[in-house]
């Protein structure tokens, strides 16, 4: 089995690597470049744990293989502070209590992040659709769709 | 899970992907979205030699009508039905399906062709175009050929498509004026698979009779069931409540459910009858003009 080069781009980041086929899109973000930011939950597509935005959409990287990353831009929940301040959408888990334990909220904030960028003002309903691809264990989501909703005022 | 070791090819052409099916036959399997295949290959109840990558070949991804045809490139992805002003606008039915597919972020990976040729009697769309009574466009060494959709499904994840074959396009006849489908759904959570679904598309007369219906069920048997005796039964007829109510108890005859942990054998069929009648009752106030 051939090794393949690939370039990913991660956080702005040209990041270099050779790698088997078979290795997934978040495997290769914690171990061949330690951003273990992103989480593996179920490693099964279902919890959106290890969520990260493959060209600015939220896609679950234990269901994408490296490979198919080659060439493309990836963002995790590292490139979301920019310059030592913190991106809306952490101030607002932070300032509403958005976790609990935290091992969902790298991906929540990402999908959030994401469905900001398209949709300045979203209604609750609207945030709850485009989380329910990712599972909370604690919270019971009323602070996580708060904290969407305190991001999404702190930008209008 | 890691899947079992396998060589990976990304051609950037459809004639180079079909070469590489031809070289390798069995021991190679088409990646489009990969959000069922990579799953099947990391629990290991699927292990293939090589995995071609059809998402590099350009040309593959689009939504447009053409010809009386509504024709969606083999690799779109979900998302991008979901946004389409056109079918927002025009095909209903296919925005019921699309937002009920598994979850956003998988949406955002899977493709449209992959949902039909990953042969999951399980998955949403083979209902839907069941009910459209769409075509299937492969594409193959010796050229390209069209299957209609009843003769696609062959068994559990088994289609009409030969081991070097790409499903290439999808093409649905433009529904003419006063048509309407919907596709109902029932699952326990989102992201989960049909508990039941099913598909409804509906032609009214100038009388507002039937003239033209497709209904399509998922998960209801080893493939996806078009359920015909409903379809003759309701064809002809006005469609009031006790004669949807009919035809829908036909459609849950048709069904051929398993039991499994999302339902018992009565129960699953009970599901396909009541929401085979919703489908219809729905497609049926769309075909009118309502929402």
């Amino acid at each position: 089995m051939a090794k393949h080069k690939i370039t990913v781009t991660v956080n702005g980041t040209a990041h270099e690597a050779e790698v088997d086929a078979r290795l997934l899109l978040v495997h290769l973000l914690r171990e061949d470049f330690s951003m273990t930011g992103t989480h593996i939950g179920c490693d099964t597509t279902h919890c959106g744990a290890c969520t990260v935005l493959l060209d600015g959409e939220p896609v679950k990287s234990c269901t994408i293989l490296a490979v198919q990353a080659d060439g493309h831009q990836v963002m995790t929940v590292e490139g979301l502070e920019q310059g030592g301040k913190l991106d809306p959408i952490q101030n607002g888990f932070w300032q509403e209590h958005g976790l609990q334990c935290g091992f969902c909220t790298p991906g929540m904030m990402l999908t959030s992040y994401a469905l900001l960028k398209r949709n300045k003002k979203p209604s609750e309903d609207e945030i709850r659709q485009a989380i329910s691809g990712n599972l909370c264990r604690c919270t019971g989501y009323v602070n996580i769709v708060k904290a969407v909703q305190h991001a999404a005022a702190a930008q209008a | 899970m890691i899947p079992a070791a396998f060589d990976y090819h990304a051609p950037g052409t459809l004639t180079d992907a079909l070469a590489l099916l031809d070289q390798y036959g069995d021991d190679a399997k088409v990646l489009a979205g990969g959000q069922s295949l990579l799953p099947m290959l990391k629990i290991r109840l699927a292990q293939v030699g090589h995995l071609v990558d059809i998402g590099r070949i350009g040309g593959l991804d689009y939504i447009k009508e053409e010809g009386g045809f509504l024709k969606i490139g083999a690799t779109t992805k979900e998302v991008a039905l979901e946004r389409s002003d056109l079918i927002r606008a025009k095909y209903p039915i296919l925005i019921d399906t699309c937002d009920v597919i598994a979850d956003p972020l998988v949406r955002n990976r899977a493709t449209v062709g992959g949902n039909l040729a990953h042969g999951d009697p399980a998955n949403d769309h083979p209902a839907t175009m069941l009910a459209l009574g769409a075509t299937v466009v492969a594409r193959g060494p010796k050229g390209e050929r069209t299957i209609p959709i009843e003769q696609f499904f062959k068994g559990l994840f088994t289609t009409a498509l030969a081991g070097n074959e790409i499903l290439t396009e999808i093409r649905i006849p433009v529904p003419p004026a006063k048509s309407g489908g919907a596709y109902v759904k029932l699952e326990r959570k989102v992201g989960d698979f049909a508990t039941a679904a099913v598909a409804a598309q509906v032609t009214l007369g100038p009388k507002g009779e039937v003239v033209k219906v497709g209904i399509g069920l998922t998960a209801a048997g080893p493939v996806p069931i078009k359920a015909t005796e409903a379809e003759k039964f309701l064809t002809g007829k006005m469609p009031d409540g006790a004669t949807l109510a009919e035809a829908g108890a036909l459609a849950g005859k048709a069904a051929r459910p398993t039991a499994d942990r999302r339902g018992a054998v009565d129960y699953k069929s009970a599901m396909a009858r009541i929401l085979a009648i919703r489908a219809l009752h729905r497609a049926v106030k769309r075909a009118g003009g309502q929402q």
